[in-house]
């Protein structure tokens, strides 16, 4: 199981990509299907993810949940002043694996594996923006043991540490300059690292103050991305200004985000939940890059704390058929003047929808579909420095236009 | 019931993936052309027109002309097919013309040394008639007259020919001008002027001011075209009509074409004339204070007191150990102090040392910041002059700099008030046919304090000084033609006339896409 659970993983990571933004909201089927919420739901295995302290009050000793989506995520860009038009199509495919087992009564284990961050932008290269980004490709996976513990049915916590695993490669043409090129193509440089390993926890509560109402609280950690002696590969270097490959340092953070929340069982049949996300973003203050040979490349990002608030309900229909919907409001960290075409994201809302088909009280298959609306927005990236001067590079910027559609499909089994 | 659901949820499911993230205006929702039409855009003019750069016409500069890259946008708006002479045969894309003198390869830094130096190879441009017109009818050289001259293309006729032109001309007899109205232009720009008194002000001001003179079949390749000669002419390009010396003219406005002509620059908005400080004899440039002190005493000394003694003791001054001195020139307009120099040094020098003193210093003084020194002339300081014996070796030193290597001040004069007086006509011609006026007179002005375009990048009219400045450099390594840069950046000034005379819009180029300077690793 463990061995057959391990080829699994590593089958989907290969092929792990992710849409615009870092942060990818997709941990679950069911929840995804009611706008992402879940801090205060009890419905599956899923809840090791949402807030572990959840997963002492399933029903079943054993939960499993497996599910993955399709996600396929459009950035359009365009500036009439200069003609430009330039388009990014992406698409990647977020899974997660839930497991709990009830231990005792009062005490339930679980193992939550699940990819909450990731990027995968794609522009053409040596397009009018390649020096800030040609393309990006970052993954990250969760893996996170987990425990929960009930006192009585009012009051249960929970928590798990997270090993995250994880990749970036990054390309980008050095200068906007032709003057950095060899044969009309940019010299550039790809940043590589894989294996990038670091720790961090999940930990939450729920309370239950009447049999229909559920509050949750929970806490995900702050997790730094460290890239240490990664690889520097230079391309379309002029024959002047040839740079041997060299290593690179760099720190992504993964922001810690705080939930809380509250659900609501109106009848037998029907449940409402509201969420509330906090992310901490501003702990992405740059991008600073450290090669091997002595230089440093600091790119401002300064990016903001943001708010999303989630709205998700789900119908019983019968013993077969559970229909669930939702939609949220998820705020960008990038502020003005630091809207980069690494990661393209401004405020967006999201629509959701899904079922679950069960074949039999075991055995269900779960389907849940995301559309994410963005506006369109004009915005620039005003803090890049150009190499050959040592001076400030003039803005980047335009209209942008995204779009994120994403069907997915899991299955559960429970006994 | 139930297959219609599935088969009515793929249908969704699909539309929605394939759901492409549209704006609200398309990128050119809102580009016009106005009132001008540019189906067949034609630009005459000369090498500023025809993509001149780095000292010659070479294939990759050439796809940078400012013409070219304003065909590019006027696409936008409805312009047609817009073709350039051919530099095929530039397969190595150094420029140059093979076989002829003075026509080299283009000039490129070369980072071995840190020098602008001419790129290796041979050129394999040549002469090879393409009998053909362009839209493109810059010709490099050409003075405005040229654009109306009959066999300015005629092989025949070297060196009255030009060879650019012989690369293209339609016919031995064909005009410039001429071969344009073939393309029957709807559309045109005109910058042609700037040869009438540029290639004097390159030259030192070797040439003739000719102002007074009508007849430009006699005037020189270096003098200064005479300002009512200009006017006629560019009358004629622009309105077309009837004179005694050119016969009868179809001007590019007359089948109803509209256009922008362009003002000439002065030429003190051009690092050709503004890089080579008046002052570089330093203590350190002469090999040393000691030097110095010997200079003065065994010549600037000597040569003070003489000219002192004749009223003229402010030509020179004992040279400074500790701050940039002057360079020594000579000026033809100052009264000539040969006979008495000579006189003076007889005792001393000897007749014959001092007939030759007498003649090299009788017109010589300290250069001032109202002098201009040629870009070229800074190869030429600090070095022997043809058969000049030490200690009077030194160009600028010890040995005056000549007419050609200094515009004094009397010959900025001549060619400010050429210029005025071309600049003059050419608006009054374009005030009268309503056509927009881009004055790059006032363009390369603003350049000299620095300007700042819409993306906000700063650009200066400095020459190359390394790294550091290289996104602000617009000119190219010649010092008269602009880089790819510079021409996006005339490209979009001339879009801003268009777009404000002719109601017209369409979108600029952003020139940090576009190369400055060329770099070699070696040469």
């Amino acid at each position: 199981m463990r061995k057959l659970l391990s080829l699994t993983i590593f089958a989907l990571a290969s092929s792990t990509v992710f849409a615009g933004g870092y942060r990818v909201s997709i941990q679950g089927q069911k929840q995804l299907a009611m706008g992402h919420t879940g801090v205060a739901i009890v419905n599956s295995a899923e809840t090791a993810f949402f807030n572990p302290a959840g997963m002492a009050y399933l029903k079943d000793k054993f939960n499993l949940s497996v599910g993955g989506s399709a996600l396929f995520s459009k950035t359009r860009f365009q500036n009439s002043e200069y003609n430009w038009k330039a388009s990014s199509d992406n698409v990647g495919t977020p899974f997660n694996v839930y497991a709990t087992y009830k231990v005792t009564d009062w005490l339930t284990a679980g193992l939550a594996v699940y990819t909450p961050y990731g990027s995968s932008v794609e522009w053409d290269q040596d397009w009018q923006g390649a020096h800030l980004v040609n393309n990006i490709d970052l993954k990250a996976i969760f893996i996170q043991p987990t425990f929960s513990i009930r006192v009585g049915d009012e009051f249960s916590f929970g928590g798990g540490p997270i090993l995250a695993t994880g990749s970036v490669n990054f390309n980008r043409n050095l200068s906007l300059n032709p003057l950095l090129s060899a044969n009309g193509s940019g010299s550039d440089v790809t940043l590589d690292s894989t294996g990038i390993t670091a720790w961090g926890y999940n930990v939450g509560f729920m309370f239950n103050p009447t049999s229909k109402l559920r509050l949750g609280f929970n806490y995900r950690s702050e997790i730094i991305m460290e890239a240490r002696d990664g690889d520097a590969t230079y391309a379309d270097l002029p024959d002047f200004n040839q740079i041997p490959n060299t290593t690179f340092n760099a720190d992504l953070p993964l922001p810690a985000e705080i939930t809380s929340g509250l659900s609501y069982q109106v009848t037998d049949k029907w449940l409402v939940a509201f969420d509330y996300n906090y992310t901490m973003w501003n702990v992405y203050t740059d991008l600073d890059v450290k090669f091997g040979n002595g230089t440093e490349s600091i790119n401002p990002r300064n990016y903001k704390n943001t708010s999303t608030y989630r709205v998700g309900t789900q119908y019983v229909a019968n013993d077969k058929f559970t229909f669930r919907a939702g939609w949220y409001f998820d705020e960008s960290p990038v502020q003005n003047g630091y809207f980069a075409p690494e990661t393209p994201r401004n405020e967006s809302m999201g629509y959701t929808g899904g079922l679950t088909y069960q074949l039999n009280p075991k055995f269900g298959i779960d389907l849940s579909l995301l559309y994410l609306h963005f506006d369109e927005i004009d915005n620039s990236y005003d803090y890049s420095t150009d190499p050959v001067s040592g001076t400030a590079n003039p803005d980047f910027g335009g209209t942008y236009k995204s779009s994120v559609f994403s069907p997915g499909v899991g299955v559960t089994y429970s006994f | 019931m139930k297959n219609k659901f599935i088969y009515l949820s793929v249908l969704a499911m699909a539309g929605l993936v394939s759901c492409e993230p549209e704006f609200e205006n398309a990128v050119d929702a809102n580009y016009t052309a106005g009132e001008a039409d540019f189906s067949s855009y034609v630009a005459v003019g000369n090498s500023l027109t025809a993509g001149y750069m780095d000292g010659t016409m070479y294939k990759s500069g050439q796809a940078n002309s400012f013409p070219n890259l304003l065909s590019q946008q006027f696409a936008t708006v409805g312009g047609g097919v817009f073709t350039q002479p051919s530099y095929e045969e530039d397969v190595n894309n150094l420029g140059g013309i093979s076989g002829i003198p003075g026509f080299g390869t283009r000039r490129v830094i070369n980072f071995a040394t840190s020098a602008p130096e001419n790129i290796a190879g041979t050129s394999t441009i040549t002469l090879t008639p393409q009998a053909t017109a362009y839209n493109n009818m810059g010709v490099p050289g050409a003075k405005s007259f040229h654009l109306l001259v009959p066999g300015y293309g005629n092989p025949a006729n070297f060196p009255a020919a030009n060879p650019y032109y012989v690369r293209h001309a339609t016919s031995n007899t064909a005009t410039v001008l001429g071969d344009a109205m073939t393309k029957n232009p709807t559309f045109f720009t005109n910058w042609i002027g700037a040869n009438d008194v540029l290639s004097y002000a390159t030259t030192g001001g070797v040439g003739v001011d000719q102002t007074g003179n009508f007849n430009p079949q006699t005037y020189g390749p270096n003098d200064i075209t005479d300002p009512t000669v200009f006017a006629g002419v560019y009358s004629l390009i622009v309105n077309g009509g009837t004179s005694p010396a050119f016969g009868a003219v179809t001007g590019l406005s007359q089948n109803g074409a509209k256009g922008v002509v362009a003002t000439i620059p002065s030429v003190t908005s051009i690092p050709f004339f503004t890089t080579v400080p008046y002052n570089p004899v330093t203590a350190a440039a002469v090999g040393g204070a000691s030097n110095i002190t010997a200079l003065n005493a065994q010549l600037y000394g000597p040569l003070k007191q003489a000219l002192t003694a004749f009223g003229a003791g402010s030509r020179i001054n004992l040279l400074s150990a500790t701050a940039g001195n002057p360079l020594l020139i000579k000026d033809e307009s100052l009264t000539n102090l040969s006979a008495q120099l000579t006189a003076a040094f007889t005792p001393t020098l000897g007749a014959a040392t001092a007939a030759f003193y007498g003649s090299v210093f009788g017109q010589a003084r300290q250069a001032t910041a109202d002098d201009l020194v040629l870009l070229t002339t800074s190869g030429v300081i600090g070095t022997a002059p043809t058969g000049v014996p030490a200690p009077l070796d030194k160009y600028g030193v010890t040995y005056p700099l000549q007419d050609q290597h200094i515009l004094i001040p009397s010959e900025q004069l001549a060619i400010a008030n050429a210029t005025n007086a071309y600049n003059a006509a050419i608006k009054s011609i374009a005030a009268s046919k309503n056509l927009a006026v881009a004055d790059m007179n006032a363009i390369l002005g603003v350049l000299v304090n620095g300007l700042r375009s819409v993306n906000g990048q700063i650009y200066t009219a400095n020459y190359f000084s390394g790294a550091a400045t290289e996104n602000k450099v617009l000119f190219s390594l010649d010092g008269v033609h602009p880089n790819s840069r510079g021409y996006a950046v005339i490209a979009n000034e001339i879009i801003k006339v268009i777009n404000a005379h002719y109601k017209s819009n369409m979108p600029f180029l952003n020139p940090s896409y576009f190369p400055g300077i060329n770099v070699v690793a070696t040469n």
